[in-house]
């Protein structure tokens, strides 16, 4: 198990069990697959905790190839001043949000960071086309067309003054107005923010076991 | 003389004010980038405001303000057009700080630390400014400038931490969302000496001399422990291989390799109570050999398990009905005879069906457990509502690792969208009472036909059984035993296919009202003909073979019925799906693979379960049967999925599914193999010539001659023929129970919707809340607005009267 010398002390490792929520097998495979990432000269236990492997390095693991998100998910970790590299503890950041034991809550508050491409704190109508974008696929013949998208994501609202939507309304629309925004942006602002991005999550059991990453 | 345009705002100054005093969430390094520029410009703008004669234009803020010059009241979707000061305000609201900024989460962590050590739910209200918004009590957030810095803050909450007990210190610190740097910060802040020094001591503190010797033992056996713990971690059974499903197939295709290790756990949990009370007992002390010859080993034992193994430890004749070791002559109607000073008194009568009957009590408990366990994590309150957000949010499956599997993925979510959007379309037009009629009339059609094919096999099944009945089997004959089997298991192969076909004909809304469609009508069929074989056995059976031992027939007949599903199972596979596989690839030159069948394989499982648990009275083994046939059936699917199959393109909701399918297995599958064992023990009298309860009229009357026995016993054992009288032979208390139970969940019910309905009313508080915030940003917008003209106009003037002195 493990190359020889690169084993972490017992406290350090003590520390790192209590704080994330990996236990100390997957800390030490962490640690194990992180060293192979350094160049071979650096990969003693010491440096291995200083130093910062750049995003190109992080995305080359196999688990993180195949995801949409895998740049998203690395910028949201990444605690340099570029957001462009990840240290041993942002690795670990990483991998304990997405282990099998992190509770829904701190999931989902990741997940609403990953998913907020601008960065501004709320998922807004550009976010949600990226996001929808990001999840069908990324070659121009399978993106939704931009009217799909519109319908996807539009808020359909049932309060709005001007009285076209009231028209709809009159002309006997069922209840149910399914988009995005209607669905989940209770307050009515068109944008959805964290509260209201974790309680649609609440209505979903599989978020958790989906929004997984297993080393 | 024209004095210069004086403007009187009767807005406070105090937002423009705080770009250098406020402590905002720009200070912090993880600022967003899409605000940076509006940022400078406003510090650009303010550091110019104080000179009022200022030649030039107003500044980059100029072309900002002339974009927003409409009046109308912009909704929420011109948020753009905004100015930057309505901009920066927005950006700082609590609503949106709270999932970013390192100080929102310090407070928020601080009042959940505050509320867990007071029991309090809502923090006090004194301290509480003027913060309209009752959201922002349990933030603790204050708009006016006095509010506490975030070091305050985070100093407050080490205290806090400081006074949890230490579990749930660490418990808190992970679930807080920060980075692990910080978190270590914390720690180290909030531990108290006597914890440091016990952590730098190590739990060992025997070896308080010779501290280098320690230190190297401490060394050596930490690195024991780390290989120990890598080697379990090794071991973890298919820990590896289901990895390799999941990043291949994601977790639909998992779910059903997750319930085939949780039936193997349910296996194994039911053969350890058997093989440590009756089976190893019975090895141990074997019966005295039946006249006759034992005949030879053939092969075809495997297949009927008759021959050689019919009198071994695999079936219930084998069992002696005295106590073990005694081979004295039990006397009607006691399970005890008289026994010699130095053997132990282990009447193997009762162990068989106490044992019996504890081993099923066990899995049922522990089956009931995992379901309602498996309940409460799938099924949310309002989960029906909200689709569209939820696929988009929630549906994709990060452990997805490999190229074509996450290509499959995407094709999967944006054909499911696609259908969402146009199933909601078409909800919009009116429906057609034409069409809703030829809907109703063909699924109504199909469920007809579905029920007849079904009715068709069981009249079918019944028919061959009686033909078998009426044709006597010789002994060396024993292969024509294996017709009925046969049979029965082409009949649930072939049904299922015919199934499919129908459901062709008929087109369901939702694809998941189809996977629960298809599931109904495959189940009804299996557990009726296993009814039928039920009847077969206990009402036909047992009157045709009087003097021989019908039990170890009926153990015999499920052991043949095991192995050939094994056997259709391997069959199904590799027609099923290697087969179709090749003939599509070669001959239809199609490139995708068939699909998994998740919902059909899963039923194959519960079926395969259904029998062990309807043959263990009859053959205690069975279950060690099982856990073989289970383990093969992981491996041959295993392969094939990988070489063949490839994952089901329709939306599979694991969880909700998981718990569907241990409902089946608890429900219908369970619930009909406890009946049977109750009848079986209850009512049908055991054979004469063979097993423990030879000589009985049933079963449980064992069980009866032991209290008996036990009453005559004397009074220090009386309490438990007195629970035996009144509880479990009397009715009453299970009418209290069941009346008990009842009005616990009616209760429950009420509570539920009592929720729903306070659910509605907080949305549409919120809801108003929102219009309030619509309404306070336009006015914002509109003060700025007007800001930026009356500056326009005013440095206009400025320099217009500087270009002509003489309008002085």
């Amino acid at each position: 198990m493990g190359g020889s010398g690169s084993r972490l002390s017992k406290e350090l490792l003590a520390e790192y069990q209590d704080l994330t929520f990996l236990t100390k097998q997957e800390i030490l495979l962490a640690h194990k697959r992180f060293c192979e990432l350094l160049p071979p000269e650096h990969r003693s236990v010491e440096e291995s905790l200083q130093i910062r492997v750049s995003l190109e390095q992080i995305l080359s693991l196999p688990e993180l190839k195949a995801n949409p998100f895998k740049e998203r998910i690395c910028r949201v970790f990444s605690t340099s001043p570029a957001r462009d590299s990840l240290s041993f503890e942002d690795f670990l950041d990483l991998l304990s949000v997405f282990s099998d034991t992190a509770t829904p809550d701190i999931k989902s508050h990741y997940a609403f960071r990953i998913f907020d491409f601008d960065d501004d704190g709320t998922l807004n109508r550009e976010d949600l086309s990226h996001l929808v974008n990001c999840l069908t696929g990324q070659g121009e013949d399978t993106r939704l067309s931009a009217s799909e998208m519109k319908q996807l994501i539009d808020n359909v609202s049932s309060r709005a003054g001007p009285g076209s939507q009231r028209e709809g309304l009159g002309l006997g629309l069922k209840l149910s107005l399914p988009q995005i925004l209607e669905e989940s942006d209770i307050d009515r602002d068109g944008t959805i923010n964290l509260s209201e991005f974790q309680h649609v999550i609440s209505r979903s059991p599989d978020f958790a076991s989906s929004f997984k990453i297993v080393l | 003389m024209a004095q210069p345009l004086n403007f009187v705002l009767n807005v406070p100054e105090t937002p423009e004010d705080h770009s250098s005093q406020e402590p905002s969430p720009y200070d912090e390094s993880e600022v967003h980038d899409s605000f940076h520029q509006l940022i400078q410009e406003q510090s650009q703008w303010v550091a110019e405001e104080g000179l009022e004669l200022q030649q030039r234009e107003p500044g980059p803020g100029g072309p900002e303000t002339s974009g927003c010059g409409q009046h109308a009241l912009p909704g929420p979707e011109d948020a753009l057009a905004h100015s930057a000061a309505t901009l920066r305000v927005l950006a700082s609201m609590p609503s949106r700080t709270i999932g970013r900024s390192r100080g929102a989460v310090i407070c928020q962590y601080y009042n959940r630390s505050v509320r867990l050590r007071r029991r309090v739910s809502r923090p006090e209200l004194k301290g509480v400014g003027r913060s309209a918004r009752p959201s922002l009590r349990l933030y603790d957030l204050e708009l006016d400038p006095a509010a506490l810095q975030e070091e305050e803050k985070r100093f407050l909450l080490v205290k806090e931490l400081e006074g949890l007990p230490v579990a749930q210190r660490n418990h808190m610190l992970r679930g807080m969302p920060l980075g692990l740097a910080e978190k270590r910060c914390l720690r180290e802040e909030t531990q108290t000496p006597t914890e440091k020094q016990r952590g730098r001591q190590g739990p060992r503190g025997l070896f308080p001399c010779c501290g280098r010797l320690r230190d190297a033992c401490v060394l050596a056996l930490h690195s024991l422990g780390l290989g120990l713990l890598a080697g379990l971690q090794a071991l973890k059974p298919w820990r590896h291989a289901l990895k390799q499903i999941g990043g291949q197939f994601g977790s639909s295709v998992l779910s059903y390799f997750l319930f085939l290790k949780t039936l193997l756990a349910f296996n194994a949990l039911l053969l350890l109570p058997l093989l440590a009370f009756i089976v190893g007992v019975q090895a141990a002390f074997p019966p005295p050999a039946p006249p006759g010859s034992v005949p030879s080993f053939m092969g075809l034992e495997l297949l009927t398990g008759g021959g050689r193994f019919t009198h071994t430890v695999l079936y219930y004749g084998y069992y002696s009905n005295s106590t073990v070791s005694q081979p004295c002559v039990p006397p009607p109607g006691g399970g005890q005879c008289s026994r010699e000073a130095d053997s132990l008194p282990y009447s193997m009568p009762l162990a068989y069906l106490f044992t019996v009957g504890l081993a099923f009590f066990i899995t049922c408990i522990t089956l009931v457990y995992s379901m309602s366990h498996s309940f409460g994590e799938s099924y949310r309150v309002g989960s029906t509502s909200g689709v569209h957000a939820v696929t988009v949010f929630c549906s994709w499956d990060h452990k997805v690792t490999q190229r074509r599997a996450s290509r499959l993925q995407h094709d999967n979510i944006r054909t499911h969208l696609k259908e969402l959007l146009a199933e909601w379309q078409r909800r919009r037009g009116s429906p057609s009472a034409c069409g809703q009629l030829r809907r109703v009339a063909v699924r109504g059609l199909v469920w007809l036909l579905s029920l007849g094919t079904t009715l068709g096999c069981t009249v079918a099944v019944y028919a061959f059984s009686e033909l078998m009945i009426k044709s006597p089997v010789s002994v060396e004959q024993e292969g024509a035993l294996l017709a009925l089997p046969v049979v029965v298991c082409l009949l649930n192969l072939g049904a299922p296919y015919l199934f499919r076909c129908l459901a062709a004909l008929e087109r369901h809304d939702s694809p998941v009202l189809e996977v629960y469609v298809a599931v109904c009508r495959n189940l009804i069929l299996k557990m009726v003909i296993l009814g039928i074989l039920c009847y077969h056995w206990l009402g036909r059976r047992v009157g045709t073979l009087k003097d021989q031992c019908w039990e170890n027939f009926v153990g015999q007949e499920l052991y043949r019925l095991m192995v050939l599903d094994f056997i259709f199972v391997l069959l199904d596979t590799l027609f099923g799906e290697l087969v179709w596989r090749l003939i599509s690839e070669k001959q239809l030159k199609r490139r995708e693979k068939p699909e998994f069948d998740i919902a059909g394989n899963v039923l194959e499982l519960i079926y395969g379960q259904t029998l062990t648990w309807l043959g263990v009275l009859f053959s205690p083994l069975l279950p060690a049967i099982q856990i073989v046939k289970l383990l093969l059936i992981f491996y041959v699917k295993k392969t094939s999925l990988r070489a063949n199959c490839q994952a089901p393109r329709r939306p599979w909701l694991a969880s909700h599914m998981s718990t569907v399918f241990i409902s089946l297995l608890c429900f219908p599958s369970f619930l009909g193999a406890a009946v049977f064992l109750c009848f079986a023990v209850w009512r049908v009298k055991p054979s004469s010539t063979c097993g423990p309860f030879r000589g009985l009229n049933s079963m449980y009357e064992a069980g009866k001659a032991w209290v008996r026995h036990l009453e005559e016993a004397g009074p220090r054992v009386s309490w438990l023929p007195w629970v035996h009288r009144y509880l479990v032979e009397n009715t009453f208390p299970i009418y209290l129970v069941s009346a008990l139970l009842l009005a616990v969940i009616y209760l429950h019910i009420q509570v539920v919707k009592g929720q729903r309905r306070v659910i509605c009313l907080l949305k549409e508080q919120i809801s108003n809340e929102g219009e309030d915030k619509v309404f306070l940003i336009n006015k914002l917008h509109s003060v700025y607005d007007r800001k930026e003209r009356s500056r326009a106009g005013r440095t206009q003037e400025a320099e217009r009267l500087t270009d002509d002195p003489d309008a002085w």
